[in-house]
């Protein structure tokens, strides 16, 4: 038994080295480039922020929260922050509920699921900025479709949806709808599929004979985790806003429609402010930790998987 | 619930969901003039004006350009992606190292990281170098995705050990195993990941808008953007044109494997 033993460990130790070579090796591309390209680029991100760094001037100076100090009271930044908070606040309840509601109404019956399904998709697989284009004919003040329709029912003058600093950011939030929502009816869509068709029924049988209340009762419950996933993920990507507010506003009609990462944008890369660019950075980040937190702590607490 | 209500419910949010395009081709149908009269009419009044709205295009818009470079750079990334991520996502899953933890401690926290967040310093690195203009700016940030590690380390921890036992047996290094064998069985995970990224990365603006400023390497994107602010100017129809040029081929890709596009987007949604 002991020439045994003694036989098989040399090649289970050598085995053992080989499998944690194999797994370094393996590792090794993949490690480099997260080095190099998110973790390195991140943490300099973070430390720009804390500078006074201008590209072509060197060497940039630490300045504390000089540039956050200055955020503060720039007008600028904080239309941009109010703006971003209120197309958050338009776009991602309005996206969950429509595509909640998509989602429900596609699974109600048997007809036509695949034909809508792809319908309501076909803005995630579209090329944003033609799309935005298509809007700002379909918006145009004098020779868009909706404000000829308007004019012929009557409106006499029908807003200049993008450029009027009164109605920019409710177009935009439109679009920004437009854009997620059949997104999110895919989520909720495989949501659905995943609560037993049984438990429905057996709501059913046991008196619970309105839709509406089978709804309530078994459907939403057990749609929780769904629906805080679809939530947070709303929320992120449309904080995320900015191939809709480059391509029709770029911030306008007087920063109407400024937005964070459109600031971050300019600031960086048309004023070369590099410093007070990653200070904007900085807030943004954290804004989509916070998400992030918000979810896993809630995931955490109440909602659990069946 | 009755057909009766949810056929015509559902018929009429599609049709205004489908208004931008319908409105973006009719116009790319009709002349100049016709469009300013602002008429209600989807059919155009000439049956020629489209040859001329989509020949401007043709002889303005380098197409052909912008969607070779729109290939190049997404087949590109998507290469380089799956080169990286598949070992080490196979590593993380199925090999025993001194130090996986930390590797999957990485990920979990490059997943937290918005890819807009190391854009400015990778600029710099970039301009330093001498490299913005070029595929290689266009292609190298979005080489590593921690995501697809993630993803793929999921799909193989469900891969049956004895599958790689017996490749091991058969004289396999774990390379090959990763290729030959943990690959072709994660195929579903690999479409998924592949519609997703090529996707993410046609549609992309950001990142192209801050390397590029020549039209030489400009992604489909980045061309629609470039002939609307310097060349269209009042034409909409040939903006409309160029719009539905540029956005049919990814149409037509998702119209040919709608469920594979659904299921992929839907896998993958996490990443949002």
């Amino acid at each position: 038994m002991s020439e045994a033993a003694l036989a098989a460990a040399p090649p289970r130790a050598r085995r053992r080295l080989g499998e944690a070579l194999g797994g370094w090796l393996l590792s090794l591309p993949a490690a480099l480039s997260f080095l190099l390209l998110l973790l390195l680029p991140t943490l300099a991100a973070v430390a720009m922020a804390f500078t006074d760094f201008e590209l072509g001037l060197w060497p940039p100076a630490w300045i504390g929260l000089e540039n956050f100090r200055e955020m503060w009271e720039d007008r600028g930044f904080r239309q941009s922050f109010r703006n971003t908070v209120v197309y958050v606040g338009l776009v991602a309840p309005a996206s969950v509920l429509l595509g909640l509601g998509l989602a429900l109404l596609i699974e109600a019956g048997a007809r036509g699921r695949a034909l809508f399904r792809a319908v309501f998709f076909l803005p995630v697989v579209s090329l944003t900025v033609a799309m935005a284009a298509a809007w700002q004919y379909l918006l145009h003040p004098t020779i868009g479709p909706l404000n000829a329709a308007l004019r012929n029912f009557g409106v006499a003058a029908p807003p200049a949806w993008l450029s009027s600093s009164d109605w920019v950011l409710l177009s935009l939030s439109a679009i920004g709808v437009w854009e997620q929502a059949g997104f999110n009816m895919v989520l909720f869509m495989a949501g659905l599929t995943a609560i037993p068709r049984e438990l429905r029924e057996a709501a059913s049988v046991d008196g619970v004979h309105s839709a509406f209340e089978r709804f309530r009762l078994v459907t939403w419950p057990l749609l929780g985790p769904t629906t805080l996933f679809v939530v947070t993920i709303t929320l992120i990507r449309s904080v995320r806003v900015f191939d809709t507010v480059a391509v029709l506003t770029r911030g306008g009609p007087n920063k109407a429609s400024e937005v964070l990462l459109y600031t971050m944008y300019t600031e960086g890369f048309t004023f070369l402010r590099l410093g007070y660019s990653a200070a904007i950075t900085l807030v943004f980040l954290v804004i989509v930790l916070a998400l992030m937190l918000v979810q896993t702590r809630l995931l955490d607490r109440r909602v659990h998987y069946g | 619930m009755a057909d009766r209500w949810r056929l015509p419910l559902l018929a009429l949010l599609g049709l205004l969901m489908l208004a931008p395009y319908i409105w973006m081709v009719s116009a790319s149908l009709k002349a100049t003039d016709e469009l300013f009269r602002a008429s209600l009419t989807l059919l155009p009044e000439t049956g020629t004006a489209w040859m001329e709205n989509y020949g401007r295009v043709w002889r303005e818009v380098p197409v052909a350009q912008y969607l070779l470079n729109g290939v190049i750079v997404c087949g590109g990334i998507l290469v380089f992606q799956l080169l990286f991520a598949v070992p080490a996502g196979y590593a993380l899953a199925k090999l025993r190292f001194p130090g996986r933890e930390w590797v999957f401690g990485a990920v979990m926290l490059g997943l937290l990281v918005p890819p807009h967040v190391p854009a400015l310093p990778l600029y710099v690195a970039f301009s330093e170098l001498g490299w913005l203009n070029s595929y290689a700016a266009l292609i190298i940030p979005s080489t590593i995705s921690v995501f697809a590690i993630f993803l793929f380390r999921q799909f193989f921890k469900s891969l049956p050990e004895e599958l790689i036992h017996a490749a091991r047996l058969d004289g396999m290094g774990e390379g090959a195993i990763v290729w030959r064998v943990a690959l072709p069985n994660a195929w579903p995970a690999a479409t998924a990941f592949a519609i997703f990224s090529v996707v993410a990365h046609w549609n992309d603006l950001f990142w192209p808008l801050i390397v590029l400023t020549g039209t030489d390497y400009a992604t489909p994107a980045l061309g629609v953007l470039h002939f609307r602010t310097e060349e269209a100017g009042d034409d909409f129809a040939a903006l409309m044109a160029a719009c539905t040029i540029m956005t049919a081929p990814l149409v037509l890709a998702f119209l040919f494997a709608q469920r594979r596009f659904v299921e992929g987007i839907a896998t993958t949604g996490l990443k949002g």
